[in-house]
């Protein structure tokens, strides 16, 4: 599922996370969703799964049940015991209004850019059973506490056409535009509130600030052809520029927004009809700065098992959003497939998968990453002593090692000893002759109406793909994709590709595939623009997994998952089948910082024109809540971050705030990329 | 503002959405013999033709207080709300904020009730001096389609329009509401907001991503006015105008549908600013029943809402304008008496066979003088002019200056008049839509003097002067020039049928030193049952807020061919829909509203609207469409042409 792209994991509770993950979540509902009414559903849950089918889990089930009635009861308590008018303005939570005692004065118009499953939706033309609903929030607030009485006919709304990937006959889904009111409160918006606040303080409002929204769900390219986002967003950021003294705009994409700009970038010098025609100038002409945000410029390994299986307790955020779609008895177990099948048919997804390959995200045998411990159980950031910094031998060293590196390298392994052993006692690949032998394929039709592309599949290919001690990379990870699901990857990849260009010179790169893969374009010819990596380290963040076949061989089921059980000792990097490195919580250092860090520093072919990129990171200090956190999401509230914000929206420059700010390892990660610039 | 006010309260606006089938088998109907009619009762989400797909991409322009607004700054007192809504949509949550603190703190209610009503007017409140922000509060209008839907929950205003564009398939990016701060003077909107930049740069996105398509503007009451506003200000040079060049109308527009326009002003402005009458705040009370009810303000509600509506320059635009030429002077008026409610029969071609009009209501015509806006006394409203005394106004605001100090802590421009010159005023006697703004200027000399800066209310000489350069003028029709597009339409939709106040009877009050110091005397009633004279309001033809003569002299007269106002000879229809009440309260306002807000529910119109963008033209549609004497009055106009 690509919505739990920023979901809220706690990788220390096992069997609990179902619950204990959503309710965290959830606290970011309950402004628009009664308390009490959070608390009878949790109860309800509660009683569910009670008599539920796993009896062995009855017990587990009790407790978790009782942690989070706790939970609701303090939450509950939390609330009623504020004061009725709930006072935003914590002076600590308002940067702005020191700067604006300091003098600070917005200058340049800010252009906010929005990630995924971060916008809202509404809906303009739909089935019968969605009547009544025009003009209603399908995503995001508003009008969705109706749909979740009709859940299947939310997830069948919210999909988009198997082939095209555009709309579906009869259905007309739109994003919500502009700055949303904030009397639609909803949890994508949070997270731009208090920076929209801070923002308002020194002097923003309407027509200095401006809220690119497009459709999550399509591929770039899509959103101009169907809803002429991008046209919209050039002509907003021309008028903003005129409109205001001929002021630069500062853009702060989020997530999946810096791919999203990155397209953009390359769109608006294109000529048309692929591109916007603003020529080549036009970046240098209208941009001061762009200030991404978590961004996921070499995509994320969390995309990968979102696709691969809608994991379980990754549906977190799909359930903060909608508690009733997943514990309503209409999908009851089969929930998963039913929100598999809808998220396939989104192309974003695919923009998020990691790009490089085995050049970025290492290969059998080699990660970037391999000096990384993962000490995060103590919270401590950890640094490697002065005498590590020898890169040239840190090879030799890892032989001599005690505990050999985690191979993150293997995003995909089917069983722990896939994920450790020596690549040399793995067997060869043998995707190719499976592909080969797909043929047979056993198209079953009594699977009914929640088939997944999984159902297309023999068995017995699935369980090749999947037999025990394989293991795939960045690279191989496409044709395992390719293999499980060939539509939604014909698709998407007309529209994403995930190379490193050889020669940016060459003129298939002029196609809009491309544009949004920093590793095959070129910045724009802009000396003066500067470029912000601003992103949260010190959380443990995905970075590969070990899977397993499911046990069960009956159709509708997705045929893998997470092997959960697999864990190494204290202190590993490795929890619940999960190979933890640094990042944000959702996206590793490893992609958001490379590129400010090595790709586009100084002039390189990648950045031309020599463009000023800084990196910026955050560190998260205990405890990883509020107005200090820098997880994916959360960090949009940091004061730190908000502060540069506003400085740079002031006018100051990269280093007037204080150039490059690092604490994790990506300068030494880089260097061991082997990246040609 | 009362200009849109609110007098029912059924909620329809759901059923009308999403339910087609509700056109009732009246009479009246048949007057609409349109292929469609069968289509309505089809199937939900296709009730038009196939063959209406999306061709133009529309933009509505909202009126006066239908648009909403939020906080963006504020005062202490006012924390927590920003960007909520402090006017329009469901109003969530500064109501929410209210009920919570009344239920809250019963003890405490004298403190919060005083304090919160007045936060909010303050807040709505613009600067005395400039018009512009006060000092430390920012409040701006909302933007995107969200911005005048509804104004209060419940309570549509374009939201049954954009549902019918959509089920032809209009989307966000076809349809745009270009929403300004209605507070604001029109050449303000551009000067804080950069707004009029904004409307232009989306309409020239718009046209360039839908293939070229020129769009259909659809303004509302004073939107109307904006708009006329924008089409000088677009092709005007910088750094007044907006630059576009003299071909960028024709460029970039097809039609501009304006519905129930005061291209001409209406009296209620007059009223408004004058008295803030009792019966007008109904809007202030739609969207806060606890406010005038429960005694927030106390008793000087109306003070307070008149100091809030006073530094609204917006309100200027609306003044009667093109004088006694227009409204008629003390013993004449275009009307003659001919109102007559139950009129709805289609006249087309009215001009030919109206000679026996003026004798319908012979009974009724003896004694009105619409000319007469204000008259202090109803024997002074009917008396014949040579019969009236009238002291002179000028003299009198020669004789006296002095102001007398109050104490009172609401203050108005009233108490810095003294008595003699309450006296003065109420001497004159009668007052036409000339003399009114001289009445203006006399008892609110600030307000007018900001007003003056940007509006304009005469009647242009010759077009050709440079002053008319100036943008007070842009928004009056008798004093700019059409812009040079022979291929744009320009229609006049509006309501006929329903009384709609003309002129006023007033009297002076005497109650206290701190009250507002006249008032309409709703004592004065006419005589026969079907009298226009009704508690001291004189109603005419119109849509319950803006008369015919009003909403359709430019297009039945001033711009019909080629005239000096209209010099490329852009054509103009007039399609004039008659009112029919709800039939039952299901219906809630009514598929055949007239009523000036109703309207945009009414389904003939919607058909008209959908099918200009369709890519219809006036031809096409049938016309004119009139049922009123419009043609009739505007005979009776001597205007220059």
């Amino acid at each position: 599922m690509a919505s739990n792209f920023l979901r809220q994991r706690k990788p220390y509770y096992v069997e609990s996370t179902i619950n204990c993950s959503s309710s965290s979540d959830q606290k970011l509902v309950n402004l628009s969703f009664g308390i009490n009414e959070t608390r009878n559903q949790t109860k309800k849950r509660q009683a569910k799964e009670h008599h539920g089918r796993r009896s062995c889990l009855d017990s587990c089930c009790w407790v978790t049940g009782y942690l989070c009635t706790t939970w609701w009861l303090l939450l509950f308590l939390y609330h009623c015991c504020l004061p009725f008018t709930v006072v935003h303005e914590v002076p600590e939570l308002m940067p702005a209004a020191r700067l604006k005692r300091e003098g600070l004065k917005g200058i340049h118009p800010v252009v906010l850019v929005p990630g995924i499953v971060t916008g809202g939706l509404e809906l303009w033309e739909g089935k019968p059973c969605a009547d009544g609903l025009f003009r209603k929030r399908l995503w995001g607030g508003g009008g969705f506490t109706q749909l979740l009485k009709r859940p299947l006919c939310w997830l069948e709304h919210l999909s988009l056409h198997n082939e095209t990937g555009l709309d579906p006959p009869g259905i007309r889904v739109r994003p919500v535009p502009g700055l949303f009111g904030a009397d639609y409160s909803a949890p994508g918006y949070f997270v731009w509130d208090v920076l929209v606040k801070n923002l308002a303080k020194i002097g923003y409002e309407g027509k200095n600030l401006h809220m690119a929204a497009y459709d999550w769900r399509l591929s770039f390219q899509n959103t101009e052809v169907r809803d002429r986002a991008l046209s919209k967003l050039k002509s907003k950021i021309e008028l903003m520029y005129r409109a205001n003294g001929n002021k630069k705009v500062v853009v702060v994409p989020h997530s999946m927004g810096v791919a999203y700009f990155l397209h953009f970038l390359k769109w608006v010098k294109t000529p048309p009809p692929m591109g916007g025609g603003g020529g080549p100038g036009w970046c240098s002409e209208h941009i001061k700065a762009i200030v991404n945000i978590g961004p996921s410029f070499l995509g994320v390994p969390k995309a990968v098992s979102n696709i691969l299986s809608a994991e379980g307790k990754d549906v977190a955020y799909f359930r903060a959003m909608a508690p009733g779609v997943l514990d309503s008895g209409t999908l009851g177990l089969r929930a998963l497939e039913h929100v598999m099948r809808v998220s396939r048919t989104w192309d974003s997804v695919v923009s998020l998968m990691p790009k490089g390959g085995e050049t970025i995200w290492g290969n059998m045998d080699w990660s970037p990453e391999d000096e990384h411990v993962c000490d995060f159980s103590k919270k401590r950031y950890f640094r490697l002593s002065p005498s590590d910094n020898n890169v040239n031998n840190s090879d030799a060293k890892q032989v001599f090692r005690v505990k050999d590196p985690v191979k993150y390298g293997r995003i995909i392994s089917f069983g722990k000893a896939a994920s450790v052993l020596h690549s040399s006692q793995l067997p060869t690949a043998v995707l190719k002759e499976i592909l080969h032998m797909s043929a047979s394929r056993n198209f079953n039709s009594s699977c009914g109406e929640a088939w997944t592309e999984y159902d297309e599949m023999s068995r017995e290919s699935i369980r090749k793909t999947g037999a025990a001690d394989k293991a795939y990379t960045a690279t191989t990870l496409f044709d395992l994709l390719r293999f499980v699901a060939p539509k939604m990857m014909n698709r998407a990849e007309a529209h994403f590709s995930h190379g490193i260009a050889d020669n940016l010179e060459d003129p298939k790169y002029n196609h809009y595939k491309y544009w949004s893969n920093p590793l095959e374009m070129k910045l724009p010819d802009a000396p003066n623009m500067e470029i912000y990596c601003s992103y949260g380290v010190g959380i443990p963040t995905e970075r590969s997994y070990v899977y397993k076949l499911s046990p069960s061989n009956k159709c509708k089921r997705i045929p893998y998952q997470i092997d959960t059980s697999v864990d190494g000792e204290d202190g590993s990097c490795l929890k619940s089948g999960v190979y933890f490195a640094d990042g944000d919580e959702s996206v590793p250092v490893l992609s958001a910082g490379f590129m400010c860090a090595k790709g586009w520093k100084g002039r390189t072919r990648f950045n031309p024109s020599g463009i000023n990129t800084y990196v910026r990171e955050y560190q998260s200090k205990p405890p990883t809540s509020g107005i200090k956190s820098t997880a994916h999401v959360d960090i949009m509230g940091n004061i730190a971050l908000i502060e540069d914000i506003l400085r740079v929206a002031a006018g100051a420059t990269g280093e007037e705030i204080g150039g490059d700010k690092i604490y994790s390892d990506i300068l030494r990660m880089s260097e061991r990329i082997n990246l040609r610039l | 503002m009362s200009f849109l006010r609110r007098r029912k309260g059924t909620d329809s606006s759901k059923s009308q959405n999403l339910r087609c089938n509700i056109v009732k088998e009246d009479e009246k109907n048949n007057l609409y013999e349109s292929p469609r009619k069968e289509s309505y009762n089809s199937k939900k989400w296709s009730c038009w033709d196939k063959g209406l797909t999306v061709n133009h991409p529309v933009v509505f322009v909202p009126g006066i207080v239908t648009g909403g607004l939020e906080l963006w700054e504020g005062h202490q007192c006012a924390e927590g709300l920003f960007r909520k809504r402090l006017w329009g949509g469901s109003f969530g949550e500064l109501y929410k904020r209210l009920e919570v603190i009344r239920e809250a703190s019963i003890k405490l209610t004298d403190f919060y009730m005083k304090l919160i009503p007045l936060c909010w007017a303050q807040h709505m409140s613009l600067d005395n001096e400039t018009g512009l922000d006060p000092p430390g509060i920012r409040v701006r209008p909302v933007s995107g389609l969200v911005a005048a839907d509804y104004f209060a929950a419940g309570y549509f205003v374009w939201a049954v329009l954009i549902a019918n564009l959509a089920q032809i398939g209009y989307e966000e990016k076809t349809m745009y509401m270009a929403a300004y701060d209605w507070r604001l003077s029109f050449q303000n909107t551009e000067v804080r907001d950069q707004t009029l930049s904004r409307i232009k740069s989306n309409i020239e996105l718009m046209v360039a991503t839908n293939g070229g398509k020129k769009v259909v503007v659809i303004p509302h009451s004073m939107g109307v006015l904006y708009f006329l506003h924008f089409m000088k200000w677009v092709e005007a040079p910088p750094p007044m105008g907006g630059g576009g060049g003299s071909e960028w109308c024709a460029k970039h527009i097809k039609a501009v549908m304006n519905i129930g326009g005061p291209f001409l002003g209406v009296p209620k402005s007059v009223s408004g600013l004058f008295s803030v009458e009792a019966r007008d705040i109904a809007i202030a009370r739609t969207f806060a029943p606890g406010f005038l009810d429960k005694d927030v303000f106390g008793l000087q509600t109306f003070q307070h809402l008149m100091r809030m509506t006073r530094t609204w320059d917006s309100t200027m635009s609306m003044i009667p304008k093109g004088g006694e030429t227009i409204w008629g002077g003390l013993d004449w008026s275009p009307e003659g008496s001919s109102f007559n409610s139950g009129a709805k029969t289609l006249r087309n071609n009215s001009i030919n066979n109206t000679d026996q009009i003026p004798n319908i209501n012979l009974a009724n015509m003896k004694n009105v003088n619409y000319g007469r806006i204000i008259s202090f006394g109803k024997d002074v409203a009917e008396a014949h002019s040579s019969k009236i005394e009238r002291v002179d106004l000028l003299d009198s605001m020669k004789a006296d200056m002095l102001a007398n100090l109050t104490n009172c802590d609401i203050w108005i421009e009233y108490h810095d008049i003294g008595d003699h010159r309450i006296k003065a005023v109420a001497d004159y006697k009668v007052y036409t839509a000339g003399s009114i703004l001289d009445l203006l200027h006399f008892v609110s000399p600030k307000l007018m003097a900001r007003g003056g800066a940007h509006f304009s209310y005469g009647i242009a000489d010759n077009l050709d002067d440079p002053k008319y350069q100036h943008y007070k003028y842009w928004s009056n029709p008798l004093e700019t020039k059409l812009p040079d597009a022979p291929d744009m339409e320009i229609y006049s939709m509006y309501g006929v049928g329903i009384p709609t106040e003309r002129a006023y009877v007033y009297k002076v009050t005497t109650a206290t030193d701190c009250s507002i110091p006249f008032q309409i005397d709703t004592s004065a009633e006419g005589g026969s049952e079907d009298s226009c004279l009704k508690g001291g309001v004189f109603s005419a033809d119109g849509d319950e807020t803006v008369p015919v003569l009003s909403a359709g002299l430019m297009a039945a007269k001033g711009w019909r061919g080629k005239t000096r106002f209209n010099p490329s000879g852009i054509p103009t229809y007039i399609r004039e829909y008659s009112h029919a009440p709800p039939a039952n309260l299901l219906e809630g306002r009514g598929t055949q509203s007239g009523a000036h807000v109703d309207i945009m529910g009414n389904f003939a119109l919607i058909e008209d609207v959908i099918r200009v963008a369709a890519g219809a033209t006036g031809k096409e549609l049938g016309g004119d469409h009139v049922y009123s004497y419009i043609f009739k009055w505007a005979e009776r106009i001597n205007l220059q042409l």
